[in-house]
């Protein structure tokens, strides 16, 4: 028993930076901006959380940081595609390579340092319990943080007024202009929303997932975050769950691999058999199965035109500039 | 636009002409790293051997790197701006760049070109490696001492001859103080991933493994042995602080030496392409201090070290290949062809090598 729940932490640390980035990016989406600088916001993120960790001597003002660090970074975005309306594209993509760079240079002090770890939670009573007590009560903040990002964004969307503005702005800029909303007020907002998520997801990587800093160790995360938002069809839960799959196959193939098929012999054929199948597979293949069903996914969201139309936010990447 | 096209060339141009008049007063070394010098491992090693080719010729020499070059045909383009940017000798630092340094060092035939950890040369392209497998005999001695279970996990990046010599000798390592010795191996796919190393650490923990060893450049999967009271070895730098309950020791790669010696002879103009392989007694590697292990297991580690430099090679017969064939006869030592383009496992590893 005591394994597989190490399996289920391992992938909820796994899931973590990819849900919360990618719950902050969807925000960002929903009111129509789409900013592909979550990889450079997230390694400012995890750059600045480690410096500020290390300075300090606390982890939590690393992670606060971090989320200031993401927020501001995310301001320069959308100072140039809302304020002077800029490609969303380019834009994002520069932002990517400015961070990636960036960090390297700020960090380059910290480097072989060894890093604050951010403590995991810790109930007397409710951690110590048999198999629920770790995965209920026994993990780091971030994770607590994440699933209560995922209920409040869902909320914020779906049940409260602000979000429907929001999701009008995203789908018809014109309309909510017309309507007298402040399109580019609201996506400020969204855009700093997805850089403190982003900047969180960083903190989560240098405090929590490897509390060290070394140079690109977001190491794409960024990107997968991106895929997640259009597979998860803009929808939080559908984020949710989609970081989770993401995270339980790359886990999983990690322990298919390191698993001795004679402990098996004995099980049935319909345990045995699966995982020697998968087992026989290229460990290349296996580490390309997370990037496969993203693929898999968006081909079968494509197949229906009217549900990705329904889903995508109509004005998403345009430019808009108040007096057109 | 034309005008502005012409303006450019034009300036560029006084650019190609003002490269020359410097790189006389200097001469210019320069290396192309794969990964950032900040992962605190393969990089970081060969940076700091740059770093004590400007220490010891100060002055003389002028040094340029570039870092996060991939590997593969796109790397021409970073040896070719090296070039052109007036380095004398150029030091590519991954197995990957073979093929692309090869053909940049056809272009530019008075420039000199290392190639580390390859197999190709030229007339003006020479190799250079580190016999890795010597060191990872050690750490393969020392966790079979050492693990209580008697499983240790291996996380490694790609099956390339170089990292399955390493898993094969760490084996046969273990396998000289347990003969039942298990090893379970995660191929992750990448040099330096820290969140997937961490991963790959924890997933073989969870499955019954007690000491890790890596074959990947960061420092996490150390640090997960950390966290989890269990132990583990640095990769090509010494990571005791990052993790100073877990680490048992490392195998250090010391550049430094090596890059001076051939600077030397390049400046000297004694330089001449080569293919050196080195090890223990060049002093190119060496173990990190043994730590949390008792006092018999690091004499007897350097018992090894002392023999492996006096000529003993890891990879002596009897060995059996992984499908119980015979590979070597009793007292019969494997080439180094053989060892460059290893592709089977010795007996006794129970994992599908990648093809």
């Amino acid at each position: 028993m005591d394994i597989w729940v190490s399996i289920l932490l391992t992938i909820a640390t796994a899931a973590t930076p990819l849900l919360i980035a990618a719950i902050g990016e969807l925000v960002a989406e929903r009111a129509g901006v789409l900013n592909l600088g979550v990889e450079g916001m997230m390694i400012m993120g995890a750059v600045g959380g480690f410096g500020a960790g290390y300075l300090t001597g606390s982890p939590w003002i690393g992670v606060l940081a971090a989320i200031i660090i993401g927020v501001l970074f995310s301001l320069l975005f959308a100072f140039m595609t809302l304020t002077l309306a800029t490609n969303q594209v380019a834009t994002g993509l520069s932002l990517t390579i400015l961070g990636l760079g960036l960090s390297g240079m700020l960090g380059t002090s910290f480097v072989g340092l060894p890093g604050q770890r951010l403590p995991n939670l810790d109930i007397p009573g409710l951690t110590s319990l048999p198999v629920v007590g770790r995965l209920l009560f026994g993990q780091d903040p971030i994770f607590y943080l994440s699933i209560a990002l995922v209920v409040a964004v869902t909320w914020f969307l779906f049940r409260s007024r602000k979000g429907l503005t929001m999701r009008a702005i995203g789908d018809s800029h014109t309309s909510a202009h017309a309507l007298g909303i402040s399109v580019i007020r609201y996506r400020y907002l969204a855009v700093m929303f997805g850089g403190a998520c982003a900047g969180l997801a960083g903190a989560h990587l240098s405090l929590v997932y490897t509390p060290q800093w070394v140079e690109n160790m977001s190491a794409g995360r960024g990107w997968i975050a991106l895929a997640l938002v259009v597979f998860a069809s803009w929808r939080p839960w559908r984020v949710l769950a989609g970081a989770y799959i993401f995270g339980a196959i790359w886990i999983g193939q990690l322990h298919v691999q390191a698993i001795d098929l004679s402990s098996f012999a004995n099980s049935s054929w319909l345990i045995y058999q699966p995982i020697a199948l998968v087992k026989s597979l290229p460990s290349q293949f296996l580490s390309s199965l997370p990037y496969l069903a993203t693929i898999v996914v968006l081909v079968l969201i494509s197949r229906n035109k009217r549900l990705t139309m329904m889903n995508t936010p109509a004005s998403l990447a345009q430019p808009f500039v108040p007096e057109r | 636009m034309r005008k502005r096209l012409i303006g450019l060339m034009t300036a560029a141009a006084a650019l190609a002409l003002t490269a020359p008049v410097q790189a006389q007063e200097k001469f210019k070394a320069c290396w192309i790293y794969v990964g950032s010098i900040g992962d605190f491992g393969f990089s970081f090693q060969h940076d700091q051997g740059r770093l004590e080719v400007e220490k010891e010729f100060g002055d003389k020499v002028e040094t340029a790197y570039l870092e996060n070059v991939s590997e593969g045909p796109d790397a021409a383009r970073s040896f070719e701006r090296m070039a052109r940017d007036g380095c004398k000798i150029i030091f590519g630092t991954s197995f990957g760049f073979m093929d692309a340094e090869l053909e940049v060092a056809k272009k530019f035939p008075d420039v000199k070109f290392e190639h580390a950890t390859g197999f190709k040369t030229s007339e003006n392209m020479g190799v250079y490696n580190i016999r890795f497998y010597e060191g990872r005999y050690v750490s393969g001695q020392i966790a079979a001492k050492q693990s209580k279970a008697g499983v240790a996990g291996y996380i490694v990046s790609f099956p390339i001859p170089e990292v399955v010599m390493g898993i094969n000798s760490f084996m046969l390592g273990a396998q000289s103080v347990n003969p039942d010795f298990k090893l379970k191996i995660v191929w992750i796919n990448s040099w330096f991933d820290p969140g997937k190393e961490a991963d790959a650490a924890k997933a073989l923990f969870d499955q019954g493994a007690d000491i890790i060893v890596q074959h990947t450049d960061s420092t996490a999967p150390l640090q997960i042995a950390q966290e989890r009271g269990l132990h583990g070895f640095g990769q090509a730098a010494d990571m005791a602080k990052f993790a100073p309950q877990a680490q048992l020791t490392a195998v250090v790669n010391n550049w430094g030496p090596y890059y001076v010696s051939r600077v030397k002879a390049a400046m000297d103009g004694d330089w001449k392409a080569e293919s050196l392989w080195e090890g223990f007694k060049d002093n190119i590697i060496y173990m990190a201090p043994y730590t949390n292990v008792p006092d018999e297991v690091a004499t007897e580690a350097e018992a090894t070290v002392e023999k492996i430099k006096g000529g003993w090679n890891p990879f002596t017969g009897p060995v059996a290949k992984q499908d119980g064939s015979e590979w070597l006869k009793e007292g019969e030592v494997a080439d180094d062809q053989t060892l460059l383009g290893m592709n089977f496992y010795v007996k006794g590893i129970d994992d599908k090598l990648p093809q």
